[in-house]
């Protein structure tokens, strides 16, 4: 197995199914981060089951994109070979943890986003893509429900827990817009009926933060967030980190198992 | 993390249907809803079940250790509460 980074021939399906998964695996990795730190025991696990539904995710999406793409690269290849210009995820998805707050608030943007998208892709054309809709589904509602029901405990909890909430909402926002985004490869992709259309999903994510937010006593920044780039590879500062130490195993001991 | 903002909860497990609710262990959470989620992540992870309750602690009267000789003793020279001395046909198979 080579350590430098491979080279991929991203058709519009490889290139879309490549997002998802790097989206799962980024966040799945970020929420591992909190593994024994995390402000309480049961906390701690709760996290670390999200993060493994999340990695789970991204290894079924890995396998199928490799076999798509067909050059022979298996999940491992796709995760730990590939450098940030290469990782199509959301801007979202790769800021830091911060504060708790922080964490729960990224998770419960990309929940709201990831629940209604797993459960209309269950519709989705391609065999393979609707039968990892059907399990990721199941996953994504329970993340939903956990991050909604922690922010709402957040937002109108104490005054402190309040202010951090607020703050963790008004310094994500910036990435909600990138949720939506649909470029011309996607676009053809959602042609064939083999993916959703992100934007179809506006409405249901609006009434989705509305609620919570609403019941969390938090006010909804205006508009939405217009950072993005992510999905063509131009990420912030924090992805080169995350992968850093996410690859340096896989790379410097090529094909290591233990 | 003060007992009050995040009291202790006992939590029950019913791993398949037809059996009873089998206690697991205990958790912090702040509400009810916080408790249950609790419980499915700390005591579900590896499909042990299908249902769960959630009680707080304090809501539970335990018997004191100390009067174990008044409440249980009496009854183990009660032998002829036990259906050991029936013969069970063999048709009836395991009871």
């Amino acid at each position: 197995m080579p350590t430098t980074s491979i080279t991929l021939s991203e058709t519009p399906l490889v290139g879309t199914v490549l997002r998802r998964a790097d989206d799962a695996l980024v966040l799945g990795h970020r929420l591992s981060e909190w593994c024994g730190h995390a402000p309480m025991l049961e906390e701690d696990i709760a996290l670390a089951n999200v993060a493994l539904d999340l990695i789970g995710q991204a290894r079924t999406l890995y396998a199928y994109a490799g076999e798509i793409e067909g050059s022979g690269h298996d999940e491992d290849a796709l995760a730990f070979l590939r450098d940030s210009r290469q990782y199509r995820n959301l801007l979202l998805v790769e800021q830091p943890n911060g504060d708790f707050a922080e964490t729960i608030v990224r998770q419960f943007l990309y929940a709201a986003f990831a629940d209604p998208y797993w459960r209309a892709m269950t519709a989705s054309t391609d065999p393979r893509l609707a039968e990892i809709a059907a399990k990721a589904e199941k996953e994504s509602a329970y993340h939903l429900r956990h991050a909604a029901e922690w922010l709402i405990r957040l937002g109108d909890g104490t005054q402190e827990s309040h202010h951090r909430a607020a703050g963790a909402l008004e310094a994500l926002w910036i990435y909600t817009g990138e949720l939506f985004e649909v470029d011309a490869m996607e676009r053809a992709v959602v042609e064939t009926g083999a993916a959703v259309d992100p934007a179809s999903l506006r409405a249901t994510w609006d009434a989705t933060v509305d609620a919570v937010l609403g019941e969390a006593t938090l006010t909804r920044p205006a508009g939405l967030g217009v950072q993005t780039g992510g999905r063509s590879g131009r990420h912030t500062e924090h992805l080169g980190h995350l992968l850093a130490e996410m690859q340096s195993l896989p790379r410097t001991y090529p094909g290591a198992t233990w | 993390m003060t007992e009050a903002r995040m009291p202790l909860w006992e939590v029950f497990i019913r791993s398949r249907n037809g059996l009873s609710h089998k206690h697991v262990g205990s958790l912090h959470a702040a509400d009810a809803e916080m408790a249950l989620q609790a419980a499915r992540d700390v005591y579900t992870r590896r499909g042990e079940g299908l249902s769960i309750w959630v009680v707080p602690s304090n809501a539970i009267t335990a018997s004191d250790p100390s009067e174990k000789e008044m409440l249980f003793e009496p009854t183990a020279s009660k032998i002829y509460r036990h259906p050991t001395f029936y013969e069970i046909p063999d048709e009836v198979g395991h009871m």
